[in-house]
């Protein structure tokens, strides 16, 4: 007897009690999808929400495998830097090394495993109370926000602000597909506000820098976004930029990967182009405006503003983690706007918000997590307006026929 | 019970948990954002709010019959203001620090909706004692929700309570925070008491199906 007969027998035993969506759960999970249609079907097609779950999963696993590299190599870079080595960084010389993924894994994994098993078991225990089957949502969530943290964020705050952004950002709106914010976000919101000490400056982004502090082994880690909201220079170049060999959230670093991620899920149509191609002119223009006022010499040299606003624009595109959001995060269909003309104006205000607040706030040094839960609050009001525009132009149209 | 009749003992405890201004009726939000981050301001807010309320629903009770009804709303103000300039006046006089503290907030009792709203829906069409009890119900139940949000607030955000530090001290790193705890900034901060206040009507609701509206 296989694993599905048997899986499909513990189902068949515990129908009808009370913690039968948990062993459901498990019998869903590996084979079948959730819920099948009762009635006539209308749309005929392959992809149900377990499959678009496990494309997202796909895209995000080349990212999860360089954060966990660049985890080590961040760590034995900056061991190096203290001791006044400099590094170059090259891909198979001192990269992909074995040390570089044990050192990566001891810190990375266990911050998938903290996210997925808290996360889940909130999933459990909701669907048990309420008596419906565990939902697949929170299979994209659990691996999104590990890549969202810093590295060295202890793991009961993770389990915390996970279960706090499982409930309130998801499970108290009726659960997967109906929450207004996207839930991975909420949990990094969390956490940014709860424990900003753990969330931002220049300690916590690579790991050990944290434990090492004061000590005369004390190494830094500052991303390269707080060396420029401090006016100071970056060591790293543009390769190093955008191919990914930076300080950061674990797995926003590599915009390459974030690309291939993006066409990966623009092809197979999860990820909305229209959101992704706004979002990049929105962050676009901004960063122009901005060079434009660096370049009327409106700012001094010495203002705070100065060191993220003379930054050229097509650089803020590839820094921070405006390229992961915008992919893998404002994409998010739920949470996103819905019409196609809303899209593009959700896009755009994502990109623009997010290089407004990253310039105007330097106690925020990413402004992407909180431009997209704002803009995932006005969706709705998006949507509106662009299905009133709609039923307006139509109703002129009507107006002339009878005339 | 000799002293209250079944009637008179809702009015006390009604507003306390099916009734409660704040998880029912959504009044009084704005004070029970803002002066709960510390569990002793929300004491002291809601002692003064129950003295202002209970005493202004006495005066206008007394009064019903001789406001004429296009100017009432002018004379509830005035009473009102006087009790809450009495209520300011003492605090600055015995607790000054603790006035600083609520600052601003004691003078906006005047705008909490809790008290124009029973002035109006019961004071007015209610004799003093039943209006008397009415205020200490209502503030009473206005207090409970204020003193567990500020209870939770002050506890998880600052790690005190009453200014003691139960959970250890976060600098010398005792208790708790020997193992690694930490503060949670959120807590402090008015949004969080906003979710407090939500998780409370959400556990409120879920244990009473008969709240639940209809839509």
């Amino acid at each position: 007897m296989g694993l599905k007969e048997k899986l499909h027998g513990i189902k068949e035993d515990f129908k009808g009690k009370k913690m039968a969506p948990a062993f459901n759960a498990l019998h869903t999970f590996l084979y079948t999808p959730n819920e099948t249609t009762h009635n006539g079907s209308h749309i005929r097609a392959v992809d149900d929400l377990k499959r678009t779950m496990n494309t997202v999963i796909m895209a995000l696993v080349p990212v999860l495998i360089w954060g966990i590299f660049n985890a080590g190599y961040q760590h034995y870079a900056a061991v190096d830097a203290a001791n006044g080595i400099i590094r170059e960084a090259s891909l198979f010389g001192n990269f992909f090394t074995w040390d570089n993924f044990t050192m990566g894994a001891i810190t990375v994994l266990p911050l998938v495993i903290v996210s997925y098993l808290v996360g889940l078991g909130v999933e459990f225990v909701f669907a048990v109370i309420k008596g419906h089957e565990v939902e697949e949502g929170y299979l994209v969530t659990g691996m999104l926000v590990p890549l969202i943290v810093p590295v060295d964020i202890p793991l009961w705050m993770l389990a915390v602000a996970v279960v706090f952004g499982v409930v309130i950002g998801k499970e108290v709106f009726g659960g997967t597909g109906m929450n207004i914010l996207n839930p991975a976000l909420t949990i990094r919101a969390f956490l940014f506000f709860a424990y900003p000490t753990w969330m931002s400056g220049d300690k916590v982004w690579v790991h050990g820098a944290n434990a090492v502090v004061g000590t005369p082994d004390a190494i830094s880690g500052e991303t390269i976004l707080g060396a420029y909201a401090q006016n100071s220079s970056v060591v790293y170049d543009f390769a190093d930029k955008f191919f990914g060999f930076i300080p950061g959230s674990v797995g926003e670093t590599s915009t390459f990967l974030i690309i291939l991620g993006g066409l990966f899920l623009m092809f197979t149509k999860i990820a909305s182009w229209r959101i992704i191609f706004s979002a990049i002119v929105g962050a676009a223009v901004m960063g122009l405006i901005f060079n434009g006022v660096v370049d009327q010499g409106w700012i001094a040299e010495g203002s705070k503003f100065y060191g993220l606003m003379s930054t050229p624009f097509w650089e803020h595109l590839i820094i921070g983690g405006i390229a992961f959001g915008i992919v893998y995060m404002a994409t998010d269909p739920v949470s996103g706007a819905q019409t196609n003309k809303g899209k593009y104006w959700y896009g755009f205000l994502i990109g623009f918000l997010s290089i407004m607040i990253r310039v105007f706030n330097p106690a925020y040094p990413e402004g992407v997590f909180l431009a997209i839960l704002l803009m995932n609050v006005f969706a709705p009001t998006i949507d509106h307006y662009v299905v009133q525009a709609n039923v307006k132009k139509r109703m002129k149209r009507l107006k002339l026929k009878t005339a | 019970m000799a002293l209250l009749s079944k009637k008179d003992t809702g009015l006390l405890l009604d507003p306390l948990a099916d009734n409660n201004p704040i998880t029912i009726q959504v009044l009084g939000i704005c004070s029970a954002l803002a002066i709960t981050a510390q569990l002793k301001a929300s004491i002291v807010m809601a002692v003064s709010v129950m003295f202002v309320l209970a005493v202004g629903n006495v005066v206008i009770s007394l009064m019903r019959n001789i406001i004429p009804s296009k100017i009432r709303i002018i004379v509830q103000l005035v009473v009102v203001a006087a009790l809450v300039i009495i209520v300011d006046q003492v605090l600055k006089a015995f607790a000054y620090e603790l006035s600083k503290t609520l600052s601003v907030f004691v003078g906006l009792i005047i705008t909490n909706c809790i008290i124009m709203g029973r002035f109006e829906a019961f004071a007015l069409g209610n004799g003093p004692y039943r209006s008397f009890l009415d205020g200490i119900g209502n503030a009473a139940g206005y207090g409970l929700i204020l003193i567990i949000v500020g209870f939770f607030r002050e506890l998880l955000g600052s790690g005190t309570l009453l200014g003691f530090k139960v959970l250890g001290d976060p600098i010398a790193k005792t208790g708790l925070y020997a193992i690694g705890y930490e503060n949670n900034g959120f807590m402090l901060l008015s949004p969080m008491a906003l979710i407090v206040v939500g998780i409370i009507i959400w556990v409120q609701r879920s244990r009473n199906s008969a709240l639940i509206e209809e839509n």
